[in-house]
């Protein structure tokens, strides 16, 4: 089985900077990591691959150092990285994202499954596995918690919506997304760090990929981001010492207050 | 794309002066343009010579596209609440610019469907089929974008479920149109488009969007934020459409659907009583388990407590597991880091329970107990109970 993993880099967690001309994320000069969701697909990717055999391509759009991102992949046992970096894709949102993407994957050629992680911990929108299903005009299932299994180009799968699970067979080609807890993803090991250096790690540009200009970076996205501003902050409230009798009555007395139907059903 | 003529060009440099980025150096006593242009186009308007010229891509014409439509989510028949409050919302949007409300529904032996009249909308448009029973996105994205590009909304709202976040896009890349994530606030403003607000960075951060030159805007929006309107006598016309059978072919074939029951989700739970590190092992959650009872609501987890495996990795709470939005939220033996807090500040109110004064759960709570949760919670638990007896 042929997979191709997209990996996202993201800023490391308290290191939020965006630039105030364009509202988008300043990532120069910033510690980036591997967006935490996408360690579930990689996982189950590698997975996959000890069952089944085949390769796992890894393809990132970002600056250069997302590379560091790819490193990572290659080092727990992805065979091969791809590395989208070209100014023409600055400032893309999802739609742009996903077209860049898509004409990478056009590139590289075949394919059985594509995995996307369920969304990113900074743009935190979790459209471009959706987005990017549709430009290659493949099915998409989102959510998946299990692989049941694989014959004859389909695949079967277990997702989970909010209040129920569905069974679901795909024909192949397909793409998906992995939650977290499908299961417990793997660290490199010095070994894995090693053999990474010998993989094959390639940088594509815009070019290289056949991506029309007008539908990359900001002349390609639809939407504009038009202002950035933090959260309100909220407020502190009452803080009581100790269990006794009289802070239980309070805290009983103070939900009654706030109308929090304590003692309602539950729907 | 950006072009200049050298014939008209005389190499003056006034460009380079203007542009804002950087992107303009002279070479050969001509401009040239770095890739990192953004096309703003003060070096054109600055150019006596009318030497430098920005094409871009012909927009299209959105003037003729009207109207607020919204996705009538259901399952099993039952049209979910996100959706009448996406109805109240896009109510006073759609008086405001004075453009009428239609709602679309997908499925089988819907139920109430009169019921989206009284919430405000003025055109229900219905697909009824067995194949529409459960959510397959292939065919749900294929009928509902054949249905925008011929009744052409302005504005598409999404309630922003499981389901709808992974249709929202994929409507919206065949529409070749924006969509924005997850809103939290919707405006018209003068010119008018829609102002999409979202929390972005695991919500450490608020962003504006608009999406100018292609239609509809489109946006999914979290539950329980938009307000559901009082159900009123309304006129609203019911539509019913046949499903064209080329549209209803997919490649995904829906073999099971299994419904969690008892165990509520805690995305929708009102609510939640969530454990940290603090509760110190796996049988605290039982505990927990038995304050969420009395409470009426479900049970959550930081990270560190799914981690140990004292909780199911579905019911985390945070930046790498689930944002929530209850009414209640009672925070048991959590620091309140701030990738916890992200999952979980925008809860209507938050109690917390914690034995150090110092924890910083406390600066966002409402209501504070320091203490050992072992010795709090079997005391409240118990005044819960006589409360309840004294009604
Ligand atoms: C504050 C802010 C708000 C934004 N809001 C929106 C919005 O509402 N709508 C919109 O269209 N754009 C928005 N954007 C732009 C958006 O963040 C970027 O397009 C981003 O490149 C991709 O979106 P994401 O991070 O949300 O990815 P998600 O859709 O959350 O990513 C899901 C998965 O897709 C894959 N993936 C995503 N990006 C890449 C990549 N670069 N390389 C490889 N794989 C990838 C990964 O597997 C990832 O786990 C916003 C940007 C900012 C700064
Ligand atoms: C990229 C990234 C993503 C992350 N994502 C998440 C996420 O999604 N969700 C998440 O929760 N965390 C996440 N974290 C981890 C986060 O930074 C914190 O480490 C975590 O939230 C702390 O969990 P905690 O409050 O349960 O534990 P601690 O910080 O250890 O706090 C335990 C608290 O319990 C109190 N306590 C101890 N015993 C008792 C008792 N008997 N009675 C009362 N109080 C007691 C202590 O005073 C302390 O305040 C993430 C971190 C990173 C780097």
């Amino acid at each position: 089985m042929n997979i191709i993993v997209c990996l996202k880099q993201v800023p490391d967690a308290d290191e939020v900077k965006t630039d105030p001309e364009t509202g988008r994320i300043v990532r120069e000069g910033i510690k980036g990591t591997v967006n935490p969701f996408d360690m579930f697909i990689l996982e189950e990717a590698l997975r996959l691959k000890e069952q089944f055999g085949g390769k796992i391509t890894l393809l990132s759009m970002g600056p250069k150092d997302a590379i560091h991102t790819l490193y990572y992949g290659l080092a727990v046992g992805a065979d091969e990285g791809y590395l989208l970096s070209d100014s023409k894709f600055a400032g893309s949102d999802t739609l742009a994202t996903s077209y860049a993407l898509s004409c990478a994957i056009k590139t590289l050629g075949l394919y059985d499954l594509i995995m996307c992680g369920i969304k990113t911990t900074d743009g935190d929108t979790g459209q471009v596995g959706a987005n990017l299903a549709e430009l290659l005009d493949i099915p998409s299932v989102y959510y998946v918690n299990r692989i049941l299994s694989y014959q004859n180009d389909f695949i079967k799968v277990e997702r989970f919506l909010e209040d129920r699970s569905q069974i679901l067979e795909v024909h192949l080609p397909c793409l998906i997304s992995i939650i977290k807890g499908a299961n417990v993803p793997r660290m490199p090991t010095l070994e894995g760090k090693i053999e990474a250096e010998g993989k094959q790690l390639k940088i594509l540009n815009a070019f290289e990929v056949n991506a029309i200009e007008k539908y990359c970076g900001i002349e390609g996205s639809p939407t504009r981001v038009i202002e950035i501003f933090l959260p309100e902050k909220r407020k502190k409230g009452v803080i009581l010492k100790g269990c006794r009798e009289q802070n239980i009555t309070k805290l009983i007395q103070f939900l009654k207050n706030k109308k929090i139907s304590i003692f309602g059903m539950c729907s | 794309m950006i072009t200049i003529d050298r014939e008209k060009c005389i190499g003056c440099g006034e460009c380079v002066d203007v542009c804002v980025f950087g992107s303009i150096s002279m070479k050969d006593n001509h401009p040239i343009i770095s890739d990192d242009c953004r096309l703003c186009g003060s070096c054109a308007k600055v150019c006596q010579y009318n030497a430098i010229e920005i094409k871009r891509e012909k927009k299209k014409k959105v003037t003729d596209w009207r109207g607020i439509l919204i996705f009538g989510e259901q399952r099993d028949g039952v049209i979910l609440e996100v959706v009448y409050e996406l109805l109240g919302k896009g109510r006073k949007l759609a008086d405001s610019i004075n453009e009428p409300l239609l709602c679309v529904i997908l499925g089988k032996f819907v139920a109430e469907i009169n019921k989206l009249a009284l919430y405000g909308a003025d055109e229900i448009h219905y697909f009824e089929d067995v194949k529409l029973e459960s959510f397959n996105c292939e065919i749900y994205s294929n009928i509902i974008s054949n249905f925008i590009k011929k009744i052409k909304p302005s504005i598409f709202l999404i309630g922003a479920t499981s389901i709808g976040r992974e249709l929202g896009p994929r409507v919206a890349a065949k529409l070749k149109t924006g969509l924005t994530a997850d809103c939290t606030g919707l405006e018209v403003n003068k010119e008018g488009l829609l102002v999409q607000t979202r929390p972005a960075f695991g919500g450490n951060i608020m962003a504006s969007i608009i999406c100018p030159n292609s239609r509809p805007q489109m946006a999914t929006v979290r539950p329980k934020v938009m307000k559901k309107l009082e159900a009123k006598e309304r006129e609203g016309k019911l539509f019913n459409h046949v499903v064209n059978s080329e549209l209803i072919d997919s490649s995904i074939k829906i073999l099971g659907e299994i419904k969690f029951n008892g165990q509520c989700d805690i995305n929708n739970a009102e609510i939640i009583v969530s454990g940290g590190l603090g509760v110190g092992k796996k049988e605290g959650f039982d505990l927990l388990e038995k304050l969420a009872l009395e409470l009426n609501g479900v049970i959550a987890a930081s990270r560190p407590a799914v981690d140990a495996g004292w909780a199911d990795p579905n019911i985390q709470v945070g930046m790498s597991g689930k944002v929530v939005q209850p009414h209640l939220y009672v925070a048991c033996g959590i620091s309140g880091a701030v990738q916890h807090r992200v999952g979980m500040e925008t809860s209507d109110v938050i109690v917390a329970i914690n034995k150090d004064e110092r924890a910083p759960i406390f600066d966002i709570a409402d209501f504070g107990i320091v203490a050992d949760l072992y010795d709090f919670i079997p005391k409240f638990i118990q005044n819960l109970k006589n409360s309840k007896a004294q009604i």
